[in-house]
């Protein structure tokens, strides 16, 4: 692949300035991750350190965790079912929301990448130079890809400190993360984003307006709510295997949607709809 | 030496709609070349075909010796283009978006930064270089954009309406700028507008398009021949002309048409050729000639007279092309 990297970088950095420089598209990449991977995730383990043991009716728990895998059984063994509360939604309850993150990011990232240049009235100016129709869209997904994973890392990490300082003092110790997290960041997270942007890049292209483009872009999220769901009843455990697989699949349809995108991205037609 | 521009039946349909219909053009090297017609016309439409920017639905072209349908990376890596709107990212500054443009262009990374400021310095904006161009004025922006096109020392630039927004000092500055470029460098400069006197004073040719169709092309001299028919003369006999005069103007078989205007005889003669003989037969008859000026039609005049006169002037002046 001869890409002229250089170009592309230039495209790459100048969106990442100008994404930066725009409170409407920054303000949701922060606040969202903020409010549900760091406030709420706080209060779901500082609050059993709250309350007094009566208070606390955890009945439910009982069919979810007898769905667990035998190590994660023996990782709960000794402690209370107020405890095992805190492990478990730390560990488990929140996990999808590691999919949803990077799927927004991109999204909206996504969705503003040929939209947002159109609304701008910058994309003819674009179109003139010598990058071709390939460079250019891949450097639009590029360009949407780092900063989703940057902010899936930041949330891991910041994500990690809150429930163990936050669940140390109830739990006793260290909790987090088990080892099904580091598929879910490094392998399902990435897939899902490169998924969700080849699906928006390519929305983009065709649509007018940003709003246009990212109302489209929604509709993505719902295989991931499904997993929610699923992971919060007890459906199925998002367990390494799953995750391997459900990644392998993502991944697969992600590169599939990203080669069709650069293949039939065509500036002819972008340029006529200006 | 090939032409900059060589487009043959270059047609594109949006739908039903013909934006540019068959439209056969030449530009030479060097030449600051008019492109002129109302809005809608198909002017942007034939900048981005001749760009590579759009497929053509039919005919070819070649730009710089490239061709339009299969090399149009490397027209765009030669060309420069103004477009309508100055396409510029106002959150970023001056200098941050030549930059840009700058590697998209491949411009020397050693140079880069020195051409940059360079450019901002003869365009009057190197003081506000690192101001976000969201606070530049309407003619500010329009002079970055200029800047912009000229940025990697293009061969041939499109310049789409380059003085719509600027005050009369800049609009008179690119003027220069755009002759500096013809005369002193080479570059071949196509020139969408619809100023007829910008036109007037820079072009040395002109097309004028219509409902995407050719409707005229040639110099504003020989577009006004052919309009015309013949060529118009002012002769200063000093006040009006004698009966004799007047009786030897009506014998003389090479004059069409006479009359006054601002205290001169106005004639209209065949050709070039002719005017000899009229100022011999207006001597003859006794008048004294102190003045032979050949009046030049404006373009203004002739696209008047072209867009007025619709088909039917096109037609003709299509059949005279396709004559010579």
């Amino acid at each position: 692949m001869n890409w002229n990297w250089r170009a592309m970088r230039a495209i790459m950095r100048k969106d990442l300035k100008q994404v930066f420089q725009n409170k409407m598209v920054w303000m949701p990449m922060i606040v969202l991750p903020a409010i549900f991977l760091i406030v709420f995730p706080g209060v779901v383990v500082v609050l059993p350190t709250l309350l007094k043991p009566s208070d606390l009716e955890f009945d439910d728990l009982t069919p979810m965790l007898k769905r667990l895998p035998p190590q994660f059984q023996t990782m709960l063994k000794g402690l209370s079912i107020p405890q095992q509360f805190t492990v478990l939604a730390a560990n488990f309850l929140f996990a999808p929301m590691f999919l949803i993150i990077p799927l927004m990011v991109s999204s909206i990232l996504g969705a503003d990448s040929f939209a947002g240049e159109k609304e701008r009235k910058t994309l003819e100016g674009l179109l003139y130079t010598p990058v071709s129709d390939t460079e250019l869209f891949i450097a639009k997904v590029l360009t949407a890809l780092i900063p989703a994973m940057a902010v899936n890392i930041a949330s891991f990490v910041l994500y990690g400190l809150v429930v163990n300082l936050g669940g140390y003092r109830f739990v006793g110790r260290i909790f987090f993360p088990t080892v099904n997290w580091w598929p879910l960041v490094f392998w399902v997270g990435p897939s899902v984003s490169i998924a969700g942007l080849g699906a928006t890049v390519l929305m983009s292209s065709k649509a007018k307006t940003f709003m246009e483009a990212q109302q489209a872009s929604g509709m993505l999220v719902l295989p991931i709510v499904f997993l929610m769901i699923g992971q919060i009843t007890g459906l199925f455990f998002l367990g390494v295997g799953l995750e391997m697989a459900i990644g392998l699949f993502v991944w697969a349809i992600g590169i599939w949607l990203i080669w069709v995108g650069s293949k039939t991205f065509s500036r002819g037609e972008l340029i006529a709809r200006i | 030496m090939v032409d900059a521009v060589i487009a043959e039946g270059l047609t594109r349909h949006f739908g039903e709609n013909v934006a540019v219909d068959k439209l056969d053009l030449r530009v030479a090297q060097g030449e600051v070349f008019g492109f002129l017609g109302p809005n809608g016309a198909g002017k942007t439409t034939t900048v981005r075909l001749l760009n590579g920017v759009l497929n053509a639905t039919a005919g070819k072209a070649s730009v710089l010796g490239y061709d339009v349908a299969t090399d149009s990376t490397e027209i765009r890596r030669r060309t420069g283009v103004l477009t309508e709107t100055p396409s510029l990212y106002e959150a970023l500054t001056a200098k941050e978006n030549l930059l840009v443009y700058g590697d998209l262009y491949g411009v020397s990374e050693d140079r880069l930064s020195t051409r940059v400021m360079a450019i901002l310095d003869e365009f009057g904006l190197g003081d506000r270089a690192n101001e976000r161009v969201g606070s530049y004025s309407k003619g500010m922006k329009q002079r970055l954009a200029i800047a912009r096109a000229l940025l990697h020392e293009p061969s041939l630039i499109f310049l789409d309406e380059p003085t719509a927004s600027l005050d009369p000092i800049a609009a008179r500055m690119v003027w220069d700028m755009i002759q500096d470029l013809s005369h002193r460098e080479g570059r071949t400069i196509f020139l969408c507008t619809h100023n007829l006197a910008e036109a007037q004073r820079l072009c040395e040719r002109v097309a004028v398009i219509d409902h995407g169709a050719l409707q005229a092309e040639g110099t504003p001299r020989e577009l006004a021949r052919q309009l015309w028919h013949g060529l118009w003369v002012e002769i200063d006999l000093h006040g009006e002309p004698s009966a004799q005069v007047c009786e030897a103007l009506q014998r003389l078989p090479a004059v069409l048409n006479h009359s006054m205007e601002h205290g001169k005889l106005l004639l209209e003669v065949n050709d070039e050729e002719s005017v000899p003989d009229v100022v011999a037969g207006i001597s003859a008859a006794g008048g004294r000639i102190y003045g032979v000026t050949p009046r030049e039609h404006t373009l203004e005049e002739i696209y008047f007279e072209i867009e007025g006169n619709g088909n039917k002037t096109a037609e003709g002046l299509r059949n005279m092309r396709g004559a010579r």
